[in-house]
């Protein structure tokens, strides 16, 4: 859609349409980037300060001379940042070179393509495909590759057992969540992410707005396996049993220092947001407002967007600071004995409720 | 059709220059003074043991395998939702026939046993891993 837009709004588009093409995308694909390591630095911060409220402390305060906001602390992930870039560069020397290098720029590719196909508001989505939805599932799974890579090439026990852990965890919570979105593609019978939350739109039962949420008890039901499947394939405590820092070190990532972890903690910052967009435009209708008719232009679109994919993002945080991480047996027993029979079930419900009530 | 996924071949190859600078300017910044204890294993400070390219546990292929058996089933499911609307019942009693198949499957497996991580051949084992009655008391096989 934007691409299109800019295609359209250069002048020379006739005489170099490849050309064009290129840097129309490469427009769009570094506000992208910019707004990825923003969000990064601001869900940092908020990850620190909410835990600190739940644990009932203060969290970070300043950062010392020469680099101290006005409080609050506010500079800390940037601080973090600074510490990262300036770390000494290490690989092993028992390690596989090429795949140790190799394992963060898969891992960050499949984080970073996955926001081509995010609407964030009417008009603000890069490139609207037929097939929106399944190619955000097809390709978040791609980070799975790198995890294995960064695992396997370290040659160090710890990072071989968090990716072994991590493989299997992100493969099997991929089934409950894609069978969730099954039940989603029933009912709108379109896979582009716009034609899903243009679906949503009006009232439902009179006073509620048309979300998906509401429109059944089974794709209410399927949110929420959606939902927790994503926080599982985002290694996000309660489900962080690959990184587990008390046991594991920090699973796959453990040889890992500088600019290469920062951009697997990228990564998984950048995947918690596809995720809670995924989650806000297929079940929490998107750009739509709450109350159908009111604030529903571009602008508040993307307001609207954004703060449900906030509002989901801070669920995951507080997840990760009220529960106590699951034991790797009950991490698999959730889903293939819990998540995978009730979503199957779930799209017979739907099915059914479609056949009898419309 | 062509645009879309060219934009994603683009983001992609531009996702590479991104990671690729950051760790340009931290190879300028950043300090390098290699020693072969820096250059070694992190095993909790101790020397490491061996190497880590080891034979790891077999569930993990297990696993695998019933993963890619449910993948291809849902992506099977991805095109009958987008048409489910137009065929109504004939549509769903096809998908509930394919579907109950594939819970047969899954039930079959979660009665071997297969879906439990942990796995015990003592006299409290399920499936296959039920201790037989030939066999004197085990020890639980070990997790990773």
């Amino acid at each position: 859609m934007i691409v299109d837009r800019l295609i359209e709004w250069f002048p020379t588009s006739a005489a170099w349409p490849g050309i064009t093409f290129i840097v129309a995308v490469i427009l769009c694909a570094v506000p992208v980037f910019l707004f990825i390591a923003v969000y990064a630095l601001v869900a940092i911060y908020g990850e620190l300060k909410i835990s600190s409220f739940i644990q009932d402390k203060v969290g970070p305060m300043g950062q010392g001379v020469g680099l101290h906001a006005w409080r609050w602390g506010l500079l800390q992930p940037v601080a973090d940042a600074l510490k990262l870039i300036l770390k000494e560069d290490i690989i092993p020397s028992s390690a596989d070179k090429k795949l140790f290098i190799l394992a963060p720029f898969i891992v960050f590719i499949g984080a970073f393509i996955a926001f081509s196909a995010l609407p964030f508001s009417q008009t603000l989505i890069i490139a609207d495909m037929n097939i929106g939805i399944f190619y955000i599932l097809a390709v978040s799974s791609l980070g799975v590759i790198g995890i294995i890579l960064a695992g396997w090439s370290s040659n160090n026990k710890w990072s071989l057992y968090g990716a072994m852990r991590s493989a299997a965890q992100i493969v099997s919570y991929e089934i409950p969540a894609a069978l969730s979105i099954v039940a989603v593609i029933m009912l709108t019978s379109t896979m582009s992410m716009q034609g899903i939350i243009q679906y949503q739109s009006g009232l439902i039962w009179g006073f509620l707005p048309n979300w998906l949420l509401f429109n059944n008890p089974f794709t209410f039901l399927a949110f929420f396996i959606f939902f927790i499947s994503g926080v599982a394939e985002c290694n996000r405590t309660p489900f962080d049993i690959p990184e587990a820092e008390s046991e594991l070190v920090a699973g796959a990532f453990t040889e890992y220092s500088g600019m290469r972890y920062a951009f697997f903690f990228l990564s998984e910052y950048a995947n918690m947001f596809v995720v809670s967009g995924v989650a806000a435009s297929a079940f929490m209708g998107g750009w739509q407002s709450p109350i159908p008719g009111m604030l529903d232009t571009p602008g508040w679109g993307l307001f609207w967007f954004m703060s449900k994919s906030m509002f989901l993002i801070f669920m995951m945080i507080w997840f990760r600071w009220t529960f106590p991480r699951l034991r790797v047996d009950q991490l698999m027993d959730v889903c293939w004995k819990g998540f995978i029979p009730i979503s199957l079930v779930n799209i017979f419900g739907v099915g059914i409720w479609h056949l009898i009530v419309g | 059709m062509y645009r879309d996924f060219g934009t994603v071949l683009i983001f992609a190859m531009l996702a590479i220059v991104l990671v690729y600078v950051p760790l340009f300017i931290q190879s300028l910044v950043a300090p390098s003074q290699k020693t072969p204890d820096k250059l070694d294993n992190y095993e909790c400070g101790e020397e490491p043991e061996g190497s880590a390219w080891v034979q790891f546990n077999i569930r993990f292929y297990v696993i695998a395998l019933i993963f890619l058996i449910f993948d291809v089933e849902v992506v099977f499911l991805f095109p009958w939702a987008m048409v489910f609307k137009d065929m109504g019942m004939v549509a769903f009693v096809e998908m509930g026939i394919f579907l109950l198949i594939l819970i047969v499957g899954l039930a079959y497996v979660w009665k071997k046993g297969d879906l439990d991580w942990v796995k015990y051949n003592v006299k409290y084992g399920r499936g296959r891993y039920r201790q037989k009655a030939s066999q004197t008391e085990g020890e639980t096989v070990g997790s990773i």
